[in-house]
C-alpha cells in the first residue's frame, strides 16, 4: 500500500512538474493543479497510512485513530489551492484576452531560449 | 587608583520620553514651514530644549554617581526591552547631541535659502538627533543596533538633502554604502557578543569583561564590532566616505560629521571599552588604526583647497587621535580621549560653521580663491581663528590641554617593542594638524584683500555667526579653567573604564614634561611646513595618489555588474527557465542532504494491497501519463484531470480520511467546472513549441524530482516519529466538544488556521472579481465582444432534463449541505464542506437556467456572505474574550427540547458557520465573475428558464389558432 501511496505521489509531482516547465499558461495551470494533488496526498501521508481507522471518535472504549492532525491541515489546503487555482485561471485569462497570447515567457527571453543563448545584454 | 562605590541604579521613566522627543517633534517642522521658517525652527528647537532640559534634570544625580536606567519587555523572545539607561558617558554624549542640536537648528535657520525646503531639512535632522540619542542611551544591544542603523538611514537624507546635486546623491549613496556595511558587521559582531554573555543587555555585557575576553570568540566578535565602528568613524581605510559626505549642507556636516554621527563609532569603542579592550588584539588593532588614520587625515587635510574638505580630513585626524587613545587601553587614555571628544566637538563644529559662513558670504570654499578676510569679516575671523588655534592646540585654548595629554600618553606606550615609534607619529600627526590649521588661518583670513571674490563677503547676520561663538566662548573657557569640565570628565571617563579612574587634575601647565618638547616641536614644525607649503602642494597635486572614490566607483560597479549577470542569467523573464532552475536545484539540494544524513531502519509494516486498489492504481496513473501526453489537446486533458480528482479522493475514502474525500470530491467538481469555463475563451489547443531536446530537459528534471518526492514519501510512510497528533486525539471530546477530530482541530485547535485561510479564501474571490472588472472595462471587452463564440455554443443552451432536473435537485441539494454542516462537528463534514456543497446546487442552477435567470433570483451579494462569514467567525472567536478565554476557545453544551433528541450546541458551530458562509461567497463570487465574461462576449440573456419551453410554446400555438 506504501509504495503505491508513494509511487502515486511521485508519478503526480513528475507530471505535474513537466506540465509547469511548458510553455502555456493553460498547461502551467495544469500542471499546478496536479502539484496540488500530489502535495496534499504528501501531506496527507505524513500522518502514515491507515485503513479503517477514521478520526471520528467511537463512543464504545478504547478503539485506535489515524492521525487527524494532516487530514485537517490539507483539508484546508485543498481549499486554498482551489483558490489559488481560480486566481491563475483569471490570471491566465485575463493575460489571454489583454495580449492575445497565453505564453508564460516574455518575448524577449523566449527568443533567447530558442537562439540557446541567455539575455545577457 | 580610585575605586567607585557601587552604582546605584534607579528608574526613571524619562529617559524613554527624552529619546522619544525628537522623533515626536520630528512630526512638526512639515506642517509647520507653512507658518513660515521661524516658527519651523522653533518647534524643531522645541522637542530638542524640551528634550535637554529633561536631561538636565537627571544630570545632578548621574555626576553623583548613579545610573538612571529604564526597561519595558518588547520582544522577550529575542532578548530585546526598550531599555535605556543613563551614566556618565551616556550624558557627555546626550548633552552633546542636543546641545549642538539646537545651535545647528538656530544657523540651519539662517543658512537654508527660501528655496530649500527647510520643513524637511528639520524633520531629517529630528530623527538624526532621535537615533543617535537611542544609540548612546540604549541598554539593549540589540536596540542600539536599531538606533546605529537609523543614524545610518536619517544620514543618507541628510548628505542627499540637496537632491538636485549629483554629489549629494553619490555622497549620501557611498556614506550609507560603507556605514550601513559596517553596520550589518556589527549585528553580527553584537549577536556573538551577547550569546557569550548570554544577555543583550548592555549593564550585563559590561560585567563580563574576563568570560568575554577568554572566550574563543572574542576575536571574531572583536573585528566585527570593531568594523561596525571604524566605518562609522571613517578610521582608515574606511575614511574615504567622510570627504564625499561633505557634500551635505554645512549644518549637517557640522552636527553629524563633525560633532556626532562619526563619534558614534568611538562612542562605541568607549562603551565596549571594559569588556574590548586590554588585550593585544584590541592594542594593535585599534591603536594602530587610530595612528594612521590619525597621521593619514592630517596629510591628505593639508593639501586639501576646499575648506570642508580639509575640515573632514582633520575631522577624520581627530577621530583618530580618539581612536588611538582608546586603543591605549589604560584608563588614563580613556581619560584624554573623553576630554578630547569634549574638546573636538566645540572647536570643530565652530569650523564648520564658520566655513560655512565664508560660503555663504563669499560663495566659494575654494582656499586658493580666498585670503584677506581678516578685515572683511572681523567676527568671523575672531571665531575661526581662535577654533583654529585651538585645532592647532595652542595654550590657552582647550585644544591644547587634550593634545598635550595625548602626547604624554603616546610617549610612554611602546608599540611592537620600539618606544620610539608611537611618539614619533604622533607628534608627526600633531605637526602636520598645527600646519592644516594654521593654513586655514593664513590662507582664509591673512595675507592681502584680493579684489576677485566671486561675491564680496561681510560678516553674516547675528543668527549666523551667535552659535559658533558660543562654541568658541567655550573652547576659551575649557582652555583657560579646565577644571570645570572635569567632574564631567570624570565620571564620563569613569563610565568608560567601569570605575577605575587614575589620578588626574586637568590644568593649564604640567611642568616640563616630554609632552611639552613634542608639543613645541609639532608647532615649529607645522609653521615651518606652511611656509613651504606652495612647493609642496605643486609635489602633492603631481603625485600619483589612489583616488578612494575612483575605487569605490569601480567595486560598486562591478558588484552591480555581476549581480545583473547573475539576475540575467536566472531571472531573464522566462518563467518556465527559473521555475527549471528552482526544481532542479531544489532536487539536487534535496539528494545531497538525503546523502549526508543516515537512515534509521524501518519500523513499520507495509500494509496490504488488496486488487481494488491496484486497479485504482493504474487508473491514477494511466490518467496521469494521458493528461501528460494529451495536455494540448485542452478539453480532454481537462476530463483526464477529473478522473485524477476522483480517484484521490476514493483513495481518501480508503485510507480513514473521509472529511477529506468529501472536500476533495466537492473542490474537484468547482474546479474543473471553473476551468471549463475559462477553457471557452482560450485557445483550445496548445501549439508544439517547444524543442525535442528541450521536451527531454524537462522530462528529465521533472522525472528526477517525481522519483525524488516518491522516494522521501516511501521512506516515512514506513517510519515512525513522535506527533502531537495524541493530544488532539484525547482532548477533542473534553476540550472542543466533537467527535470528528478533523473539524474539532479545525475550528477549535486551529481555528486561528482557518479564520486565516477563509480570509485568503475571500481575497482570493475578491481579486477575481477585481480582475474581472478591470479586464470588462479594458481592450478586451472590445475584443470579446467582437470575437465569435457561436461555433462551439450548443443549439440547446438550456436543455429541458437539466432545468427540470436542477431544480428539483436544488431544495434537496441544499439539504445536504445542512446536513453536513450540522453533523459536522462529529461526523464527516463540517463548514468548508457544506459551503462547497451549496455552492454546486447553486451552480448549477446557473449552468441549467442560465446566467441572467439565476443572478435575478439570487437575494445576497457574494462580497456580502464573504464578509459576514469572516465577521462571524471572528466574533465568535473574540466572544471567548467574554468568558475570560483566550481567543478561540470554544465552548459547548448539551440541550433537551422534547421531541427531539438531545443535542448539543457548540459555538465552534458558529465558527464553523462563518466558514460556509466565506466559503460559499468566495466559491461564488469567483465562478459568477468567470461567467460574467459571457454577457461581453455577446452572449443572449434568455428571459426565461429555457430557450425552448414546451408550454409557452403551445399557448403561442393556441394563439395562432
Amino acid at each position: 500500500m506504501e509504495f503505491v501511496v508513494a509511487s502515486s505521489v511521485g508519478a503526480l509531482t513528475a507530471a505535474g512538474i513537466y506540465l509547469i516547465l511548458r510553455l502555456r499558461a493553460f498547461s502551467t495551470i495544469l500542471g499546478l493543479a496536479l502539484l496540488s494533488y500530489a502535495v496534499n496526498v504528501f501531506l496527507f501521508a505524513s500522518g502514515r497510512l491507515a485503513i479503517d481507522l477514521p478520526p471520528i471518535l467511537s463512543p464504545y472504549g478504547e478503539a485506535s485513530y489515524t492521525d487527524p492532525l494532516p487530514q485537517a491541515l490539507v483539508l484546508t489546503a485543498i481549499v486554498i489551492s482551489f483558490g489559488m487555482t481560480a486566481v491563475l485561471v483569471m490570471v491566465a485569462l485575463a493575460s489571454y484576452l489583454e495580449s492575445d497570447d497565453d505564453r508564460i515567457d516574455l518575448p524577449q527571453a523566449e527568443k533567447d531560449e530558442e537562439t540557446g543563448r541567455g539575455a545577457t545584454q | 587608583m580610585t575605586e567607585q562605590e557601587a552604582t546605584v541604579v534607579v528608574n526613571d521613566l524619562s529617559l524613554i520620553i527624552i529619546v522619544l522627543l525628537p522623533f515626536i517633534g520630528a512630526l512638526f517642522p512639515g506642517p509647520m514651514i507653512r507658518a513660515g521658517r521661524n516658527s519651523c525652527a522653533i518647534f524643531t528647537a522645541l522637542p530638542t530644549a524640551l528634550s535637554l532640559i529633561m536631561l538636565l534634570l537627571l544630570a545632578p544625580s548621574v555626576m553623583d554617581g548613579q545610573v538612571i536606567a529604564v526597561e519595558l519587555a518588547w520582544l522577550p523572545q529575542l532578548g530585546l526591552s526598550v531599555a535605556f539607561f543613563l551614566d556618565g558617558l551616556g550624558l557627555l554624549f546626550a548633552v552633546m547631541i542636543l546641545g549642538v542640536g539646537l545651535l545647528i537648528t538656530l544657523y540651519a535657520r539662517f543658512y537654508l535659502s527660501g528655496d530649500d525646503p527647510m520643513g524637511q531639512f528639520y524633520t531629517f535632522l529630528l530623527l538624526f538627533q532621535g537615533a543617535m540619542l537611542g544609540i548612546v542611551l540604549s541598554d539593549n544591544i540589540l536596540l542600539l543596533l536599531v538606533f546605529w542603523e537609523l543614524t545610518s538611514l536619517s544620514s543618507f537624507l541628510l548628505i542627499g538633502y540637496w537632491k538636485h546635486l549629483p554629489e549629494g546623491r553619490q555622497g549620501a549613496r557611498m556614506a550609507l554604502a560603507v556605514t550601513g556595511g559596517g553596520g550589518l558587521a556589527m549585528i553580527a559582531g553584537m549577536l556573538i557578543l551577547g550569546e557569550i554573555a548570554g544577555s543583550y543587555k548592555l549593564t550585563d555585557i559590561l560585567l563580563q569583561g574576563e568570560a568575554i575576553r577568554t572566550s574563543e570568540w572574542y576575536m571574531p566578535a572583536l573585528i566585527l564590532i570593531l568594523l561596525g565602528a571604524f566605518t562609522k568613524s571613517a578610521q582608515f581605510p574606511f575614511h574615504f566616505w567622510l570627504p564625499h559626505a561633505m557634500a551635505a549642507p554645512t549644518p549637517v556636516s557640522a552636527y553629524l560629521h563633525s560633532a556626532t554621527m562619526v563619534k558614534a563609532g568611538v562612542f562605541l569603542m568607549a562603551r565596549m571599552w571594559p569588556v574590548l579592550a586590554g588585550t593585544d588584539a584590541w592594542f594593535y588593532i585599534v591603536a594602530t588604526t587610530g595612528l594612521v588614520t590619525m597621521v593619514l587625515g592630517a596629510l591628505i587635510a593639508l593639501f586639501k583647497d576646499d575648506l570642508k574638505a580639509l575640515l573632514a580630513f582633520s575631522t577624520v585626524s581627530h577621530l583618530g587621535l580618539m581612536t588611538m587613545l582608546l586603543g591605549f587601553g589604560t584608563p588614563m587614555a580613556a581619560v584624554v580621549a573623553v576630554f578630547h571628544i569634549i574638546n573636538h566637538l566645540t572647536f570643530k563644529a565652530a569650523l564648520f560653521m564658520t566655513a560655512g559662513i565664508i560660503d555663504h558670504e563669499a560663495h566659494t570654499r575654494d582656499i586658493k580663491r580666498l585670503g584677506g578676510l581678516r578685515t572683511l569679516m572681523p567676527v568671523t575671523f575672531v571665531i575661526g581663528a581662535l577654533a583654529a588655534l585651538s585645532m592647532a592646540g595652542i595654550p590657552l585654548l582647550n585644544g591644547f590641554l587634550s593634545k598635550e595629554l595625548m602626547l604624554e600618553e603616546a610617549a610612554h606606550t611602546t608599540w611592537a617593542g620600539s618606544p620610539y615609534a608611537l611618539p614619533a607619529l604622533a607628534t608627526l600627526g600633531a605637526l602636520l594638524s598645527v600646519a592644516y590649521s594654521f593654513r586655514f588661518i593664513g590662507h582664509v583670513f591673512l595675507g592681502p584683500v584680493r579684489a576677485d571674490y566671486p561675491h564680496k563677503p561681510h560678516d553674516p547676520p547675528f543668527g549666523l555667526w551667535v552659535a559658533p561663538a558660543l562654541l568658541v566662548g567655550l573652547v576659551v573657557l575649557i582652555g583657560l579653567l579646565p577644571h570645570i569640565v572635569e567632574p564631567l570628565v570624570r565620571v564620563a571617563a569613569g563610565a568608560v573604564t567601569g570605575g577605575v579612574l587614575p589620578e588626574f587634575h586637568l590644568k593649564i601647565w604640567h611642568g616640563v614634561t616630554p609632552a611639552l618638547f613634542m608639543s613645541a616641536i609639532a608647532v615649529l614644525g607645522g609653521a615651518a611646513l606652511l611656509a613651504i607649503h606652495h612647493p609642496l602642494d605643486r609635489a602633492w597635486i603631481a603625485a600619483r595618489r589612489p583616488e578612494a572614490k575612483a575605487i569605490f566607483d569601480s567595486v560598486v560597479g562591478g558588484a552591480t555588474g555581476l549581480s545583473q549577470r547573475f539576475t540575467q542569467l536566472t531571472h531573464d523573464g522566462a518563467m518556465s527557465r527559473y521555475l527549471a532552475i528552482f526544481v532542479a536545484s531544489t532536487t539536487v539540494l534535496g539528494y545531497l542532504a538525503w546523502r549526508g544524513g543516515g537512515l534509521p531502519a524501518a519500523t513499520r509494516d507495509l500494509l496490504p494491497v488488496p486488487p481494488v486498489v491496484l486497479v485504482g492504481w493504474v487508473l491514477l496513473l494511466v490518467a496521469t501519463g494521458s493528461v501528460v501526453l494529451m495536455h494540448r489537446d485542452r478539453f480532454r486533458a481537462l476530463v483526464v484531470i477529473g478522473v485524477i480528482g476522483l480517484t484521490v479522493s476514493v483513495g481518501f475514502v480508503y485510507l480513514s480520511a473521509p472529511d477529506l474525500a468529501l472536500t476533495q470530491i466537492s473542490v474537484e467538481t468547482v474546479t474543473i467546472m471553473l476551468l471549463l469555463l475559462a477553457l471557452h475563451y482560450m485557445p483550445k489547443v496548445s501549439p508544439v513549441e517547444s524543442s525535442v531536446g528541450r521536451r527531454i530537459r524537462d522530462g528529465v528534471i521533472a522525472v528526477a524530482a517525481g522519483a525524488g518526492v516518491g522516494a522521501l514519501a516511501y521512506m516515512f510512510l514506513l517510519r515512525d516519529t513522535p506527533s502531537i497528533s495524541e493530544y488532539h486525539l484525547a482532548n477533542s471530546y473534553e476540550g472542543g466538544g466533537g467527535t470528528n477530530v478533523v473539524n474539532v482541530i479545525l475550528v477549535d485547535f486551529r481555528g486561528y488556521d482557518t479564520y486565516g485561510e477563509i480570509i485568503v479564501l475571500g481575497i482570493a474571490g475578491l481579486i477575481i472579481y477585481a480582475v474581472m472588472e478591470a479586464l470588462l472595462n479594458g481592450p478586451a471587452a472590445r475584443k470579446l465582444r467582437n470575437t465569435d463564440y457561436s461555433s462551439d455554443r450548443s443549439r440547446d443552451r438550456h436543455p429541458l432534463m437539466m432545468v427540470i432536473a436542477t431544480r428539483v435537485m436544488m431544495p434537496m441539494a441544499i439539504l445536504v449541505g445542512i446536513y453536513i454542516f450540522l453533523r459536522g462537528h462529529n461526523q464527516p463534514g463540517g463548514g468548508f464542506v457544506a459551503g462547497l456543497v451549496v455552492s454546486i446546487a447553486l451552480l448549477m442552477q446557473y449552468m441549467a437556467s442560465g446566467f441572467a435567470w439565476t443572478q435575478s433570483r439570487q437575494r445576497i451579494e457574494y462580497h456580502t456572505m464573504i464578509g459576514w462569514g469572516v465577521v462571524i467567525a471572528g466574533l465568535t472567536g473574540a466572544g471567548a474574550w467574554l468568558g475570560g478565554k483566550p481567543f478561540l476557545t470554544s465552548g459547548y453544551d448539551y440541550f433537551h427540547f422534547p421531541p427531539i433528541e438531545e443535542f448539543e450546541l457548540a459555538t465552534a458551530m458558529l465558527f464553523d458557520l462563518g466558514v460556509f458562509l466565506a466559503v460559499l461567497g468566495a466559491v461564488m463570487l469567483m465562478l459568477y465573475s468567470l461567467s460574467r465574461i459571457a454577457h461581453y462576449a455577446g452572449e443572449t440573456v434568455n428571459p426565461e428558464p429555457m430557450d425552448y419551453d414546451p408550454s409557452t410554446r403551445s399557448r403561442i400555438v393556441k394563439e395562432e389558432k
